[in-house]
């Protein structure tokens, strides 16, 4: 892969996409267009993301890949492979020793740190998209800061359903201006958006980047009488014992048998190494890593 | 006992190496050569060129052999290959005035100054299976003329000289590039005329398609479609002058619309316009009625809220790498959003159950 540049983008792509990082940053969940190239993965599989990361990593870098909060999913591995490649930076699975981590709709359990970035793939950056499908006419809005449509359907799916209807891709408020898409993450990982590390959103195929800088304040949408609620099943680790992680439900049979287990492997492998053993789980040994 | 599913590595592998071996096919067949595709299969060769807004037929015919013949892939391949270019400058605008017409038919007038050259079209063929080409025969060779001398001029030029058709602003400033900047609406003509050159066939047909049938019905007559090589030239600066690159095939198709006129404006014709790489006119002309629709703004007229006249309905889902993309990012793992929906619905349920059984109750 000698004959691309590192990280496969040329330096001029890779400073207009960081101009783009800089005036997101500068204006916390603002949406900001950028000119989106053609990666050699299709659009959907993470070329906004691809595109942000390629234009942070430094040789220097220890990256991490997680896709549904695994590493070894089908499109982390093919990532992670895409950096290996283009890049030759180190990669990890320890959420701890990444200093770049690129996500698609998880947030690690583990806290980050000011040390680190978390790179999200976007689908749909706008989250008036499904009220208004008009570009033009959403960007009107966010610029009056006109959102009582979003209101206006978190009440009614409250007066239809009894509760806000929305489990991923909950809308958030950024410093009490944008309303924001935080990408499909469950919006059981909503109240982590408020973190240490610099967040950056990457929309290829919308050719949008936006941003939350650390520490900023992000509200999940609610109403007084019906606040946010951020859910999960209700069980334990059927592997680690965790009661505090985000679970995927497995069905082992077909007999109606299932049992749930960390979303985040790495969280998973880091409590069972220490000893922790979930209903079904079995002692922890290193080769079965 | 579960066991997280490991390998996804050696799953992508393994995959990839039996889509090489699907790709190859039986090898008692012989292989494909890439000069046979971009020889024999040109019409798809120019198909992957304009939609992957790259002209160079081999890098196209590749792309198909690669691509095992699926277009879409093909053109992917090729938009993937252009991100890496570099770009040394731009040429001059391409003069398709001065165009060596290998096919040039005007539906408007019978005959005109250059005559109507029908070139290599499926036009009048009956469509027949030619089982002589199952048996490998091989072709005759066509007879030759010789080309008329000097350049063809446009037919839109008989009509302008008389004012008969609306004048298009000239301008010398250099137009928005769709694939340096991000896409803005409003978009100017250039802008809409870029993305739908390098729009999906098929997507630019049927709204094409639905303008005839109503949707924004504004008659087209093809004015003049012509196929054939113009030359690219580019300012060298070491040089101080032009020189030409090479010379690229084009589809150029101009139609003639129905306009009514307004209080200060006598009654004319407006213009749709198509311009494609290769030999594509099924493309140009769909593109030509596209852009017609699209101007509805500019020439006074109603929107009809008609697909074809939506500009941000167009432009936003003209793209097949876009479109194919994000339709198929769906097979990908969701099941973490699944799990959302699932908790939310098993607890909706309890909840309207719960109320139910209350009801009861009471």
């Amino acid at each position: 892969m000698s004959d691309y540049n590192f990280a496969y983008l040329d330096e001029q792509t890779k400073r207009m996409i960081r101009r783009a990082i800089l005036k997101a940053l500068a204006i916390p969940g603002y949406q900001v267009p950028f000119a989106s190239r053609e990666m050699p993965m299709p659009y959907g599989w993470g070329t906004g993301g691809v595109q942000v990361s390629a234009a942070c990593l430094t040789p220097g870098d220890t990256l991490k890949v997680i896709d549904q909060g695994a590493d070894d999913t089908t499109n982390a591995v093919s990532i992670r492979k895409f950096f290996e490649k283009t890049a030759q930076v180190a990669t990890t699975e320890e959420t701890a020793r990444a200093s770049l981590i690129q996500t698609r709709h998880r947030i690690p359990e583990e806290p980050l740190t000011e040390d680190q970035i978390l790179v999200y793939q976007v689908p749909i950056p706008e989250p008036l998209r499904f009220l208004e499908p008009s570009e033009v006419e959403t960007r009107k809005m966010h610029a009056l800061e006109e959102y009582g449509l979003m209101h206006v359907k978190l009440y009614e799916d409250i007066s239809q359903h009894g509760a806000i209807a929305t489990a991923y891709a909950y809308p958030v408020k950024v410093e009490g201006r944008y309303v924001m898409d935080p990408s499909p993450i469950p919006k059981f990982d909503n109240p982590k958006l408020s973190m240490a590390a610099i967040q950056l959103f990457g929309a290829g195929r919308e050719q949008r980047i936006y941003a939350l800088p650390p520490y900023t304040r992000v509200v999940s949408l609610d109403f007084e009488d019906h606040p946010f609620e951020a859910s999960k099943a209700d069980h334990d680790c059927d592997l680690c014992g965790a009661d505090d992680s985000y679970l995927d439900e497995v069905i082992t049979d077909d007999a109606g048998g299932r049992m749930f287990v960390c979303s985040d492997t790495d969280y998973c492998r880091a409590r069972r190494a220490a000893g922790h053993i979930g209903a079904q789980g079995a002692p922890y040994e290193e080769a079965t890593a | 006992m579960y066991v997280a599913v490991k390998g996804g590595e050696r799953a992508i592998d393994n995959a990839h190496a039996w889509l090489a071996e699907e790709r190859r096919g039986d090898t008692g067949v012989a292989n494909l050569s890439v000069a046979q595709i971009r020889e024999q299969l040109s019409l798809a060769v120019n198909r992957v060129m304009a939609e992957g807004s790259l002209y160079d037929p081999d890098l196209a015919a590749l792309a198909i052999k690669q691509a095992r013949g699926d277009l879409i892939e093909a053109i992917f391949l090729i938009r993937a290959y252009r991100t890496t270019l570099p770009r040394f400058g731009a040429s001059h605008p391409v003069n398709t005035a001065a165009m060596r017409c290998d096919r040039r038919i005007s539906a408007t007038f019978k005959d005109a100054p250059g005559g109507q050259v029908l070139g290599p079209t499926f036009d009048y063929t009956h469509r027949l299976l030619d089982f002589k080409l199952a048996a490998e025969g091989e072709t005759p060779q066509a007879p030759t003329a010789t080309p008329a001398p000097g350049p063809t001029p446009h037919i839109m030029g008989y009509l302008d000289r008389e004012g008969l058709i609306q004048q298009e602003p000239g301008s010398d400033e250099t137009p928005p590039d769709l694939t340096r900047e991000p896409m803005q609406l409003p978009a100017d003509r250039a802008l809409r005329l870029q993305a739908l050159t390098r729009g999906d066939e098929g997507f630019i047909l049927s709204l094409a398609y639905s303008t005839q049938r109503g949707y924004a019905r504004n008659h087209a007559f093809v004015g003049e479609l012509r196929i054939g090589a113009v030359a690219v030239e580019m300012d060298i600066p070491e040089l101080g002058f032009a020189i030409e690159l090479g010379e690229i095939t084009l589809t150029e198709c101009e139609t003639v619309n129905q306009f009514t006129g307004s209080k200060t404006e006598p009654p004319q014709f407006t213009r749709g316009y198509g311009l494609v790489f290769g030999q594509t006119e099924r493309k140009a002309i769909a593109m030509a009625l596209v852009d017609r629709a699209l101007r509805w703004r500019e020439l006074g007229e109603e929107d009809q809220g008609a697909p074809a006249q939506d500009e941000e309905f167009v432009l936003m889902h003209a793209d097949n790498i876009q479109a194919t993309g994000f339709l198929e990012h769906i097979k990908l793992p969701h099941y973490v959003d699944f799990q959302s929906e699932l908790e939310l619905v098993r607890k909706l349920r309890r909840e309207a159950e719960g109320a139910a059984h209350r009801e009861a109750a009471e």
